[in-house]
């Protein structure tokens, strides 16, 4: 059980992270104060053209040397810095939450890698599995994820999260049950632009973990949840398939309902299903991804997990509750449930 | 009348529901909760004929093993309420979320609008007069009546082309029956799930509950008083006897 939120206004118009804070306390009984965390998008816009890596380090020596290296071998660090933290006596500092603001150059890039993602992926694999006592968890532009061990409340004021201002947010409240709860194992995950909350399992992660391997991804975090990032990141960016074609390879219709498609949708789908099988996504999940260009939310196929969607004007609400929509927004119009495996989508209004 | 106003603005559940106990036992009989928002297990274990009126959304297992009182919301309900509910009654006026009326075993739930998965999971009846009702005005997602081991399940469609239009319908029922108003496609039922046919005797029997949700909600109930209705129930009493075991 865990709680997740997400959040975008379309306009880009930014809100700052105090009301995410409240709403994600109203599900702390969906939390063991094992884990929480935020994505927040449109936080860096005087680093907008950079990559701002986040990084827990054990420590500023040996870690942070071998890093700072490796990212010389790739580009440009602009600026760096501790992410400012505020004490609080619910949370025991046990790692160094440390950013940089990243550029591949192209020089560099030259007969070696084909895109600044491609860097970015290579660099972030490279140091979460070779790298002792340093984790890159959060590694997109202008956005950026703030997690650690500890209650909603109590993370949030550890990274002063009404600070920043965002038009995208993710919040989530962790109950770990089968993996440790660690500062790397809270949500959301991230690679690039890509984050992810869930509340669930994926019950089908040996098979997604190999599947992604075998594209070089690197699962190194301990916790299910890390593969979605990578799946996105592999059907998204990699395949371009739509968001919504993303959802219907993680989370496709049964087969007896395929065959009732008409035939032009029928077949599409069987293609899908057999071009992506080693992507299908098993076990009770509700998912809420931050992208580029928006939020997509989902859940499995029968529905294990609750999902709850509102609207307001420019503003899509995703939670695992009403009454967390509600607190962001006592105004929201148009609540409901979506179906089972129904991608939900806010997409940025040009 | 003893009545008794609270402000549940920003308060959690555990003193809520504390103050809400302490009324009870004062001998207040009709209590109302302003500015709910996802206070869970809201009238937990609660006895005797107390009315709660509840403004706002309260949050999961909403009457869970509650023994006689009546709640009236004013918005939606999250997820499971009615859970293990023995008598009393909850009326909806909204939706309400996945495993509505989850084991419940006495009293009434209804709901004016739309639930969400599973509702009716585990529902269940003892050899005495008083069953489970679940009563849903608008749709239900898929597994209505999952597992479901006794009483009543009834949906109206009411503004729906169809009434259902999700899967799964009874799966792994072996007690109690669903009724759907209008033709439900078979596809749509679940596996151990089967039609029977739906008679006059069965609408006077169920006359009586149609009546008593149109009353609560203002609808008129005479349009829902004809055999425009299929009713699904188990197939056999035990319906998964050869899964498990072989001879």
């Amino acid at each position: 059980m865990c709680g997740i939120i997400g959040f975008i206004d379309r306009t880009k118009s930014r809100m700052d992270g105090s009301s995410i804070k409240a709403a994600l306390s109203l599900m702390n009984e969906r939390g063991s104060g094992d884990g929480a965390g935020y994505a927040a998008y449109g936080i860096y816009p005087e680093y907008a053209d950079y990559y701002a890596l986040h990084v827990f380090f054990d420590n500023l020596a040996e870690p942070k040397k071998k890093v700072d290296e490796l990212l010389q071998q790739w580009g440009e660090i602009v600026h760096q810095e501790e992410i400012p933290t505020i004490p609080q006596p619910g949370i025991r500092k046990v790692h160094i939450p440390w950013r940089y603001f990243f550029k591949p150059s192209e020089d560099l890039m030259v007969g070696r890698m084909a895109s600044e993602k491609d860097v970015i992926t290579y660099i972030v694999m490279q140091v979460n599995a070779n790298v002792n006592g340093a984790t890159i968890f959060s590694s997109g532009k202008n956005m950026g994820v703030f997690k650690a061990s500890g209650w909603p409340e109590d993370v949030a004021n550890f990274y002063g999260i009404e600070n920043y201002k965002g038009y995208i947010w993710l919040a989530h409240n962790r109950y770990p049950t089968n993996s440790p709860g660690w500062w790397g194992g809270a949500h959301p995950f991230n690679l690039l632009n890509w984050s992810v909350v869930h509340n669930g399992e994926i019950t089908s992660y040996g098979t997604n973990q190999r599947y992604v391997e075998g594209y070089g991804y690197k699962c190194t975090l301990f916790t299910d949840t890390e593969v979605v990032a990578y799946l996105f990141d592999l059907l998204g960016r990699q395949h371009e398939l739509s968001h919504e074609m993303v959802v219907r390879a993680l989370a496709p219709p049964f087969w007896d309902d395929i065959d009732r498609m008409p035939a032009k949708e029928s077949e599409l789908n069987k293609a899908i299903r057999l071009t992506y099988g080693s992507a299908l996504m098993n076990g009770p999940f509700a998912i809420v991804v931050g992208t580029e260009d928006g939020i997509v939310g989902f859940t499995d196929r029968i529905k294990l997990r609750p999902l709850v969607v509102g609207e307001n004007g420019s503003k899509l609400y995703i939670s695992s509750e009403e009454a967390a929509i509600r607190g962001l927004d006592p105004e929201v119009k148009n609540v409901y449930t979506p179906r089972a495996g129904e991608p939900i989508i806010g997409r940025f209004i040009e | 009348m003893k009545t008794l106003r609270i402000d549940a603005k920003g308060m959690h559940y555990t003193p809520l529901n504390q103050k809400i106990r302490a009324a009870v036992a004062d001998g207040v009989e009709e209590i109302t909760l302003d500015n709910v928002l996802g206070q869970r297990f809201i009238g937990d274990g609660l006895r005797g004929n107390v009315k709660i009126i509840i403004n706002g959304v309260p949050g999961g297992d909403l009457g869970v093993f509650m023994s006689g009182p009546t709640c009236i919301i004013h918005g939606n309900a999250e997820h499971a309420p009615g859970n293990t509910m023995d008598k009393g009654m909850l009326v909806i006026h909204g939706s309400a979320g996945d495993a509505v009326a989850h084991s419940m075993r006495g009293g009434k739930v209804f709901v004016k609008n739309n639930i969400g998965y599973r509702g009716g999971i585990h529902m269940k009846q003892y050899e005495v007069e008083a069953k489970p009702v679940l009563v849903v005005g608008g749709t239900a997602h898929s597994f209505l009546g999952e597992y479901m081991a006794g009483g009543l399940v009834l949906v109206l469609g009411i503004g729906k082309e169809k009434s259902m239009t999700d899967r799964g319908i009874g799966s792994g029922i072996h007690g109690g029956e669903i009724i759907i108003r209008g033709e439900v496609d078979d596809y749509l039922l679940g596996v151990g799930a089967k039609k029977i046919e739906f008679t006059e005797s069965d609408l006077e029997r169920i006359a009586p509950v149609i009546k008593s949700f149109c009353e609560h909600f203002e609808l008129d109930p005479t349009e829902f008083l004809d055999t425009n209705y299929t009713r699904i129930g188990p197939a056999s009493s035990r319906p998964f006897a050869n899964k498990y075991v072989w001879e």
